[in-house]
């Protein structure tokens, strides 16, 4: 089932176009890795599918409420230095325009999210005290209690060493598997992209690339 | 001891009181998301434009607070919208609207020679306030106290992180609005505590100083709070005491907390 159909769509800033008439499905347990150098528009791509920023053309169906997206920003998005708990952070993603407070099913909800992360030893800490990618692991919590449908996930392994980001791929691929969400990410990293991918959007030429992963590997050996 | 009976023996001091704890309260709860969101300055820059606000009002024979409320509130939408403008930098624009509020606030008051009550206004007149400015600073922090209660949370996402709360659907372009509103109207009825340049003061330092010991937004703004509260109180009665200026007293007071704090901050890392 299409969750999000993008039809011919045109995004940039002021008269800089940085996505350029691009039409593609979104399916449901679909996991795509969205691929390009820096500047070919994957960060304005989400921005746009999030609402965040406006069409300058085309359309977007969605066959989901907006509310079901979990978005997942980049981890230099946030002030590292940020007084707030763990707790609070991940509580944060279950808000919305009608909803000001949380119900007890809500904590309780933040407390499975915890344990299916692995990261309920940091409940209580502060933001500020956690390493790169236990940040990345509160991010994506709270990304988990906007929704249990669809990820949006901002380079969330971006300053990771070897070993935290295996560690988050892992998490995220079990997510996809396990829970049947479904992931789009933007990575820099290709040889991971490959690896847990099943789907790529290759933004590296404007004339945009989008399979499996298989087909992406036949193009570039052929290139 | 027998200072301080006296000290609250006076009608105008016990209003002080009152109005001045009302205000401190209301500056630390609006001051924590805009130093956490690296916005300290919109304070610094709305003073600045209440200041030349006062300055027209006096020259037109006007009720001052009654001018300045509508026109920094506009100068705070003003910001607002220049800080989401990426062409223009948001320091640059409160720069840019501060100095000109300032100067033509001075230019006004030289052309019509109005001096007695702007002087204060620079500098503050606690002890001169009246009913109606202690009854509006009860309504102010009625109102905060009140929008803190049920928006607390989705002032910590905005804070945290806009683009999330956006993303979630948070209606943050409201939520900001009303931040500007309460701050300007904040830093209008607070001029008469510390005066122009100083009551910015009173929005930053409490929660520079609560963030030096605790890390979670919540404890931060609570503590915040207090901190102002204690502050205010100690600077009124040191000024009467010492026979300083109020506003000054208050400002060092805060910036003694904060280096206390910060020193045994650094000794319990240690």
């Amino acid at each position: 089932m299409n969750l999000i159909s993008l039809n011919k769509i045109k995004l940039g800033y002021n008269n800089n176009i940085v996505i350029n008439n691009l039409s593609l499905n979104i399916e449901e347990q679909d996991f795509i890795c969205i691929v390009g150098p820096n500047g070919s528009g994957k960060t304005t791509l989400i921005h746009g599918i999030l609402g965040l920023l406006p069409l300058k053309s085309g359309n977007i169906k969605f066959n989901i409420e907006k509310t079901q997206i979990g978005y997942m920003p980049q981890e230099t998005a946030v002030d590292s230095n940020f007084p707030a708990s763990v707790f609070e952070i991940i509580l944060s993603g279950s808000l919305n325009n009608h909803q000001n407070f949380y119900s007890e099913k809500t904590k309780e909800h933040g407390e499975e999210i915890l344990k299916l992360l692995g990261i309920k030893n940091l409940k209580n800490l502060s933001f500020s005290e956690l390493s790169g990618g236990q940040r990345q692991k509160v991010l994506l919590a709270r990304a988990l209690m906007a929704t249990q449908k669809l990820l949006i996930l901002d380079e969330p392994s971006n300053n990771l060493d070897q070993k935290s980001k295996q560690d988050l791929y892992k998490v995220i691929r079990n997510l996809n598997k396990k829970q049947k969400i479904t992931i789009i990410m933007i990575t820099h990293d290709l040889d991971h992209g490959n690896l847990i991918g099943d789907k790529i959007l290759s933004l590296h030429d404007k004339d945009y690339f989008f399979g499996t992963t298989e087909e992406y590997i036949r193009k570039v050996h052929h290139e | 001891m027998n200072n301080l009976i006296e000290m609250f023996s006076y009608s105008f001091m016990i209003r002080a009181l009152i109005a001045g704890v009302m205000i401190s309260l209301s500056a630390a709860l609006v001051g924590t998301p805009l130093v956490l969101k690296r916005n300290s300055m919109l304070g610094d820059g709305l003073s600045h434009v209440a200041f030349g606000a006062f300055a027209l009002a006096i020259a037109l024979n006007l009720t001052p607070i009654w001018i300045a409320i509508p026109i920094v509130i506009i100068a705070s939408f003003f910001i607002l919208k220049l800080n989401s403008n990426s062409k223009i930098h948001g320091d640059s624009a409160i720069a840019v609207l501060s100095a000109s509020a300032l100067a033509i606030g001075t230019f006004i008051v030289s052309l019509t020679g109005a001096n007695i009550d702007i002087n204060s206004y620079l500098f503050g007149s606690i002890l001169s306030i009246g009913n109606n400015e202690v009854f509006l600073s009860l309504i102010l922090l009625t109102i905060i106290i009140t929008i803190y209660i049920i928006f607390h949370n989705k002032i910590f996402a905005l804070t945290f992180d806009e683009k999330f709360a956006r993303a979630i659907g948070i209606n943050t372009k409201v939520l900001n609005a009303v931040f500007a509103i309460l701050c300007s109207v904040l830093i209008v009825l607070g001029m008469r505590l510390v005066g122009a340049l100083l009551i910015s003061s009173l929005i930053i330092f409490p929660t520079l100083s609560a963030q030096t010991i605790f890390k979670s937004f919540k404890s931060v703004t609570i503590a915040g709070a207090i901190l102002s509260i204690i502050a205010f109180t100690i600077g009124l009665i040191a000024s009467y005491l010492l026979s300083t200026p109020t506003g000054a007293t208050i400002v060092i007071v805060n910036l003694f907390t904060l280096l206390v704090l910060k020193l045994l901050s650094c000794l319990i890392k240690e």
